[in-house]
């Protein structure tokens, strides 16, 4: 994967070497900590090749020392903009001064800093909240009024999409009395604690018959869970109701096997609406709002989940 | 018969006090039913998802006995977990799939083992490496991502059953006899908790210790490798960061609530597989509890505590001491009496 990203960057370098006219712009990546980070990588070199920009890419392996560094370095080498995915949101005032200084555009990806917003151009992020309440009103229509008892797995206690997702789904779900979350318990985002957790579910809800609906904070429980329901001699996708989010490569073959009905995406192209920010502000100057939201789109068994399968296969995640 | 069982007591004793306690908040708790030709149960769960736990404490309490720890068997689960993973994706077939992941849980025991034995680095340093190292060494195999794979023979293992018992709970117990005759139907038992005892006079005694602790931890690594496997036919997937994640310090605490000093000697594997269930029936009880997920590790703890302050050398003895007082006192025989009497 990491040696893919970097023959790409190369030869993205190479080609805007030759055709010195296009616009360059620096990306500084936090590392490789998840499959959807390495995602949004591939996702970000695709794109500028799409649009013939020279994109200097560097990856911090998780520091912000080395993240600055590249910063600067991006500065010295005079890039036309640079996008930044910080890897924590403090300490980034006098490296964005600098920028601000050498009157080069910056746009944060994915997570926010803590400077003051005159300091950047903008920033490209989803809303956790927001996704949840795509499940949640997915949910309410899925169910119409019927009698729904949810089992919720949170993501890791604590963090921050584990809170936001749940209030989100909270709020897509208010109103509709007939839902209602019966149980809720952390499966710390991962697989094997999915499964565990939904098996002790099934043990407390009456072998799973009173389950009519599952909500996961991330597709990877979700894949667990879905396990622990086949092995209690349940139909997930039809007994109970899967939605989740994400939308990584594993849930669109559960989507397409009809054992999962809907994931949210958390897309990895953050860099799309950066590009076409900086594009528009290179033109005539328009300045685009400080948070541009990405579209946290559903997808059902109705949207070709096996099509949608191998177009994200090779994404890395 | 005998020995063992007093042995043992005060970890049936608490196994049985703490399945009282979910079964206070679960009622059903003892409910088992036979469907789709596997028995489906609480208990059945408990001994399914103790498995990892079950298996590591196997390994770690050899390796304590001989006054060692092995903090690296999380990662080295990790490791053989990959392999397996990444063997059965290669379509290498379910038996080259075991046998890579088990020789690399030996592997991983023989370099620990070496730079314990050989290099005589201290054993929380010398497994520290690999417990930091190996889950990079597990994500290079993975390549990142959660390898998944599909194949029916290899998931068997982690969700299958056998006789309706969870093939995962089989395999942990016939780990258990297996060692448990090796180590007590021949003289390796003792030979092992000699060098835990003193590891210089052991040596002077003609005991080839370098030998037998380079063994342990390979015999510790092989446990592993079992619990890796289990976790990833478990979820058809090998997820370098996550799994065994922490359950060092679960199988650390199953061999100490087992009853076992980390200071080495006399150890039991019996007590340590009840430890394991013990922790496993507290996670379960915690997640049928539907108490929020702040509350787990902190009720963890606190029932933890309670258990290992019961079972402190200091208090133990008192307990005895009072115990047998209350049933030979004639003066609490004659207040009992008074006291039924004054029933209406």
């Amino acid at each position: 994967m990491f040696r893919r990203t970097l023959m790409a960057s190369v030869a993205v370098t190479m080609l805007g070497a030759v055709s010195a006219h296009a616009q360059t712009i620096g990306f500084s990546q936090i590392g490789s900590e998840s499959g959807w980070r390495a995602a949004e990588t591939t996702v970000t070199l695709q794109e500028a090749e799409r649009r013939g920009i020279d994109l200097r890419f560097s990856d911090a392996q998780q520091r912000q020392e080395n993240q600055i560094a590249a910063m600067r370095s991006f500065i010295a080498q005079g890039v036309d903009a640079i996008l930044v995915a910080p890897v924590v949101a403090t300490g980034w005032d006098s490296v964005l001064e600098e920028a601000a200084e050498a009157e080069i555009p910056v746009v944060l990806l994915d997570r926010m800093v803590d400077s003051s917003p005159d300091l950047y151009l903008t920033a490209v992020g989803s809303d956790l909240v927001h996704e949840g309440r795509v499940a949640g009103e997915w949910l309410v229509e899925a169910v119409n009024g019927a009698d729904c008892r949810v089992v919720e797995l949170q993501g890791t206690t604590g963090s921050s999409p584990a809170i936001d997702r749940k209030n989100g789904f909270e709020q897509g779900i208010a109103g509709a009395d007939n839902i209602q979350i019966v149980r809720s318990q952390t499966g710390d985002f991962t697989r094997t604690r999915g499964k565990e957790v939904m098996e002790s579910f099934l043990q407390a809800e009456n072998g799973g018959a009173d389950i009519c609906a599952l909500y996961a904070h991330n597709d990877d429980m979700a894949v667990g869970a879905i396990q622990a329901i086949k092995e209690a001699g349940l139909k997930p996708g039809e007994d109970i109701l899967v939605v989740s989010i994400d939308a990584v490569p594993d849930i669109f073959l559960a989507l397409a096997a009809g054992e999962a009905n809907a994931t949210v995406e958390l897309t990895p192209n953050m860099a799309g609406p950066a590009f076409d920010a900086l594009e528009a502000y290179f033109a005539d100057g328009t300045l685009p709002e400080k948070f541009i939201q990405t579209e946290s789109r559903l997808y059902t068994q109705a949207d070709d989940p096996a099509a949608q399968y191998e177009g994200r296969k090779d994404l890395g995640y | 018969m005998k020995g063992v069982f007093r042995r043992v007591a005060p970890q049936l004793f608490t196994l049985s006090a703490v399945i009282v306690l979910v079964s206070m908040f679960f009622p059903s708790f003892w409910q088992i039913v036979y469907v789709n030709d596997r028995l489906v149960g609480i208990p059945i769960d408990i001994v399914k998802r103790g498995a990892p736990v079950a298996l590591l404490a196997i390994g770690m309490t050899l390796v304590i006995a001989t006054r060692g720890i092995d903090l690296s068997v999380g990662a080295v689960m990790a490791i053989c977990g990959a392999s397996a993973a990444w063997s059965i994706d290669q379509g290498f077939g379910i038996w080259a799939a075991l046998g890579i992941a088990g020789a690399a849980g030996l592997i991983c025991g023989l370099w620990n083992g070496l730079l314990v034995a050989v290099f005589g680095i201290q054993p929380i340093v010398a497994t520290l490496i690999l417990m930091v190292a190996g889950r990079g060494v597990a994500q290079l195999i993975t390549g990142g991502t959660i390898l998944t794979f599909d194949n029916e023979a290899f998931a068997y293992l982690g969700s299958g059953t056998f006789l309706g018992v969870p093939v995962p709970a089989v395999i942990w117990v016939l780990t258990g006899i297996f060692f448990g005759l090796l180590v007590r139907r021949t003289a390796l038992g003792l030979l092992v908790e000699s060098i835990g005892v003193n590891l210089r006079a052991s040596t002077l005694t003609g005991i080839n210790s370098r030998v037998l602790l380079i063994a342990v931890y390979m015999g510790s690594g092989f446990c592993a490798a079992l619990a890796g496997i289990i976790a990833t036919a478990d979820i058809r997937g090998a997820d370098a960061n996550n799994a065994g994640l922490w359950l060092e310090l679960d199988a650390i605490l199953a061999v100490v609530i087992g009853g076992n000093s980390l200071l080495g000697g006399r150890f039991s594997i019996l007590a340590s597989l009840l430890g394991a269930m013990i922790i496993q029936t507290i996670n379960t009880g915690i997640l049928l509890a539907g108490f929020p997920s702040e509350y787990n590790l902190v009720i963890k703890a606190v029932l933890v505590i309670i258990i290992l302050v019961l079972q402190s050398p200091r208090l133990l003895p008192q307990f005895a001491v009072l115990w047998s007082r209350r049933r030979t006192s004639p003066q609490t025989k004659t207040l009992r009496a008074a006291m039924t009497e004054d029933r209406p």
